[in-house]
Formats: C-alpha cells, sequence, structure tokens
C-alpha cells in the first residue's frame, strides 16, 4: 500500500466525502431512516452507564481525595499537634484551628503535648487538593483515608466540619492497630 | 331505548376516558423512559416502582403550581383554548371498536360506544376542529413566539390532513365502507389492510406524526426557535391540559392507525378462539391484542422522535403538498386500477 499525504489517516476513520447526486432510494431517505431506527433501538437495548448513587457507589481510585480525615495512631491518640502547618499551606484558607496544652491524665488522648482543641474545615471553600496533607509532619491529616464524599447539606453552617466528624473514629484506629499486630 | 343500555353504555364510555387519561398519563412515563433508554439513560425512576408514580407527582405538580395570565383582551379564548384541545382529543375515541362484542349476563355488549356509518368522516371532522384548539390558544396568549407556532401548527396541520385524507380515500375504496367496526370485521385474521394499501400506511403514518404534532414534525413548539411554542404564555394545568391533549392525541391516533391498517382487535386464529374457547374469552384478547398494537404505534412515535431530527419549514410544506399529495393520488388511481382488474 502506498502511503501518501493524500491517503494517510492517523485516526483510521478518515473518509472520503463526495457531492455526487444521490439516486432515486437515496432521495427516499426511507432507506436512510430504517437503518437510524435501527441504530436508535441498538441503544435502547445497550446496558446503560448510570450509576444509581445514594445506592451505588462508583469505585474510588485509591488515591481519590475524598473528606478529610484526622488521623489516630495505633493507640487511638490523636496525631495532630496543632502545628498550623495544613491551615498555612492552605490555598483556600479552608482550615482554622485552636491549640491547647495537654493536660496531666490526657496522654491516651493526644500523642504531644499540644492538641487542637478546635480544627474546624470549611468544605465549601476546600478544594481538596490535598497540600494540607502533603504539609502535615505528623500525618495527622489525610484525603484519601475516609473514601467518602462531602454530603450535601441544606445550610452553609452546615458545612464548617468540626472535630466531631473528621477525626479518625475509635474503632477504626482499633482495627489498624490489629491489622498492625497482626502483621 | 331501555335503562340497561343507557347503563351500559355510560359505564362503556366513562371506561374509554379512564382508559384514555390513563395512557395519556403513562405516555408521558413512558416518553421519558423511552428517551431515557434510547441515550443510554435509565430515566425515570424514583417516584414509585421503575418511576411508575412520576406522572402522578407531575400531575399533582401542575395543579399546585402558579396559574399565570398573560395581559391579555382575551381572556376568554386564553381559557377555550387548551378546553378544545383537550375535549377533541377525548371526543374521537367514541367511535372506536374497541373490541368485537363481549356476552354479560345474557346481553351481548358490544364494544364501541356508538357505531356510527360515517365514523372515519367524524374522526377526520373532530381532528380538523383540533387545530383550533392550537390557534385559539396561540392568538389568546398575545406573544409573538405563541402566534408563530399556533401558525405553524394551523398551516402545517391543514396541509397534512388534505394527504391524510387522500390516502385514507384509498383505502375507503378497498373496504367500501366508512364505519371502523365494519373494516374491523373485514380484517378477521391477518387480513389486514396494511398488506393491501402499503403506500397509503405509509402516507397516512407521516401525516399522523404531522398531524400530532410530533418531532420530525413538532415545529410549532420547537424549543429552539419558539421557546414553546403555543403554549409559551401557558402555565400550571392550563399547560398540562395542552400537553395531556397531545398524549391523548398520539394514543387515539395509534389507535386508528392499528384500526385501520392493523386489523384492530384481530388477530390470527381469533376465528378458532371464538369456536372452541368462547366468545368472551376471544373478545377480551382481541381487546389486548389491540392495545399491544397502540402500544407499539405509541412507542414508534417516541422512537422516531429521537431518531430523526426537525424539518425545516420549507421542507415540511414540500414534503406535505409536493410529494405526499401526488403520492396519495397515485395511491388512489393504482388502488382504482387494481380494483377494476380483480374484483
Amino acid at each position: 500500500m502506498s502511503v501518501s499525504i493524500q491517503s494517510i489517516s492517523l485516526s483510521g476513520r478518515k473518509k472520503q466525502v463526495s457531492n455526487k447526486e444521490m439516486t432515486f432510494w437515496e432521495r427516499l431517505y426511507l432507506v436512510a431512516i430504517i437503518k437510524g431506527l435501527a441504530i436508535t433501538i441498538k441503544h435502547f437495548f445497550r446496558k446503560k452507564a448510570t450509576i444509581h448513587y445514594p445506592e451505588q457507589v462508583r469505585e474510588f481510585s485509591p488515591v481519590y481525595r475524598g473528606q478529610h480525615m484526622l488521623k489516630r495512631d495505633e493507640l487511638g491518640r490523636e496525631n495532630c499537634t496543632a502545628c498550623g502547618l495544613c491551615a498555612l499551606s492552605c490555598p483556600a484558607e479552608a482550615i482554622t484551628m485552636k491549640a491547647e496544652e495537654r493536660k496531666p491524665g490526657e496522654e491516651m488522648l493526644y500523642r504531644e503535648e499540644k492538641y487542637a482543641s478546635i480544627y474546624e474545615i470549611n468544605m465549601l471553600r476546600c478544594i481538596f487538593c490535598g497540600l494540607c496533607e502533603e504539609a502535615c509532619p505528623k500525618d495527622a491529616i489525610y484525603l484519601t483515608i475516609s473514601k467518602e464524599l462531602v454530603p450535601s447539606l441544606y445550610d452553609r453552617e452546615d458545612f464548617i466540619f468540626g472535630k466531631d466528624k473528621l477525626v479518625m473514629p475509635l474503632e477504626m484506629a482499633m482495627r489498624n492497630a490489629q491489622l498492625k499486630n497482626a502483621n | 331505548m331501555d335503562s340497561a343500555f343507557i347503563l351500559e353504555k355510560s359505564i362503556f364510555i366513562v371506561t374509554i376516558f379512564a382508559i384514555t387519561m390513563i395512557m395519556a398519563m403513562y405516555s408521558t412515563w413512558a416518553e421519558r423512559k423511552v428517551a431515557a433508554f434510547l441515550q443510554d439513560r435509565v430515566g425515570p425512576n424514583r417516584a414509585g416502582w421503575g418511576g411508575l408514580l412520576q406522572p402522578l407527582a407531575d400531575g399533582m405538580k401542575l395543579f399546585a403550581k402558579e396559574e399565570f395570565e398573560p395581559d391579555t383582551k382575551n381572556r376568554f379564548l386564553f381559557f377555550v383554548g387548551p378546553a378544545i384541545a383537550m375535549s377533541t382529543a377525548l371526543m374521537t375515541s367514541a367511535v372506536i371498536p374497541w373490541g368485537d362484542k363481549l356476552e354479560i349476563f345474557g346481553r351481548t355488549v358490544y364494544l364501541q360506544a356508538t357505531d356510527l356509518d360515517a365514523s372515519l368522516l367524524y374522526i377526520f371532522a373532530i381532528l380538523s376542529v383540533g387545530v383550533y384548539g392550537i390557534m385559539i390558544g396561540g392568538w389568546a396568549s398575545n406573544n409573538k413566539f405563541s402566534l408563530m407556532g399556533a401558525v405553524r401548527a394551523a398551516s402545517q396541520m391543514v396541509s397534512y390532513e388534505v394527504a391524510m385524507g387522500l390516502s385514507v380515500i384509498a383505502l375507503i375504496m378497498m373496504t367500501g365502507t366508512l364505519s371502523l367496526k365494519e373494516m374491523s370485521i373485514q380484517q378477521a385474521g391477518m387480513d389486514w389492510n396494511v398488506f393491501y394499501q402499503p403506500l397509503g400506511f405509509l402516507i397516512f403514518l407521516i401525516c399522523a406524526f404531522a398531524e400530532t404534532n410530533r418531532t420530525p414534525f413538532d415545529l410549532a413548539e420547537c424549543e429552539t426557535e419558539l421557546i414553546g411554542g403555543y403554549h409559551t404564555e401557558y402555565s400550571s394545568m392550563k399547560m398540562g391540559f395542552y400537553l395531556f391533549a397531545e398524549y391523548a392525541n398520539m394514543f387515539i391516533s395509534s389507535t386508528i392507525i392499528a384500526v385501520l391498517y392493523f386489523g384492530g382487535y384481530n388477530y390470527p386464529g381469533m376465528q378458532w378462539m371464538l369456536d372452541h374457547v368462547g366468545v368472551n374469552t376471544a373478545n377480551i384478547i382481541g381487546i389486548g391484542v389491540l392495545f399491544i398494537k397502540i402500544c407499539f404505534f405509541i412507542f414508534f412515535y417516541m422512537w422516531v422522535r429521537w431518531t430523526i431530527p426537525r424539518f425545516r419549514y420549507d421542507q415540511l410544506m414540500n414534503l406535505g403538498w409536493k410529494i405526499l399529495i401526488p403520492l396519495s393520488i397515485a395511491n388512489i388511481i393504482i388502488t382504482g386500477i387494481c380494483i377494476l382488474a380483480f374484483k
């Protein structure tokens, strides 16, 4: 086969068009209409692409950045030490926090001597870029663990997520610890 | 006329009315569902199983909507428009034979509201009046887009009525009757008119699309050019009436196609059923068969809607006047020659 600039087709779908007169049957359009009907009816029986969202959830990629989670370590202590680097790195300025000193007797709650008493993320401001995760020196904040989308809500205030929604549940931390011990 | 007869007919008419309403209601559901399936989607599926309660939800929504009226001098006509559209859509079903007959409590009940001997003419008369609903509504809206939609609808329906009438004349020449019941009886078994009148059927089908304002002939309400066409200014249930009338028309025209060309309630083996199983069973199956045929044509309307794009207006007029009318006249001549040669 000779390859010239006229006959080359990179997509493999090149089609020569022509302006030739239509024959009688083509001018009737009936054949074309029947062909069209055949194409549409094929789509009628085709598998639908829809994912029925609340019941079915699309599979996330392992690096999908969903709702944030403040991690606990294997002993169930919060990692966050309220250094503020996440808030500093946040391009959308969505994170605010208030630091507090750990009291004696709270060693099982917080890993470091300083912890965040208030930690809030405004989910309407957040752009889910993951820079907070990169900035964190204590491996405390992750967007990839929860595998959750931020739910839709009715009030703006409801989108400011506090520690009650962000901190990893204790059961999850315990499960992680068990898995670690088993390995 | 005894009271039992009046009771029988009243029950029958109310049933037909209810069935037409339900069919029109579920056509809206089917339209959305078929459209979705043809586009690889799933369509409404939240209200009830498979979205089956969707028409009820839509109806309730339409009733609850604010009733908006444009500042028009023709308030009366503004109200009359949807009323005419709706009543003409429902009136045609009076002459359609839904089945042959049933024997209930020793009475023979013919499944037809009235057997007019000119029922085909009656249908055409009512269809022509149907244009007025659209025209009056569009004119009284006091809106350029509505008026344009109404003008388009009127000229389109008038043009295609000619071809439609001519295509039916060939059928009348062949069957020798105007009564739909008579025609149904003649098409017993598989002796359907479509096998003798394929060209006539094609012309009738195309004209039926134009008469019901369905794509590819939905120029009267093309959203891209005319917002909503003749019902732009309508809101709430008045708008609902127009849409409802359109779906009722679609149901009725599917019925007419099924009765005229596809044997109505006849199905192969009906005579055997009548002889061996019983009159009632055979005829109830006949009603079911008629509804299957109707549902197929309703589906066909929707199928075509998502296949063929809308015509341009000059193309529409060309097709109507320059192609369909000469074709239907040729069809009449050919039918006449065949009748002379073979009968």
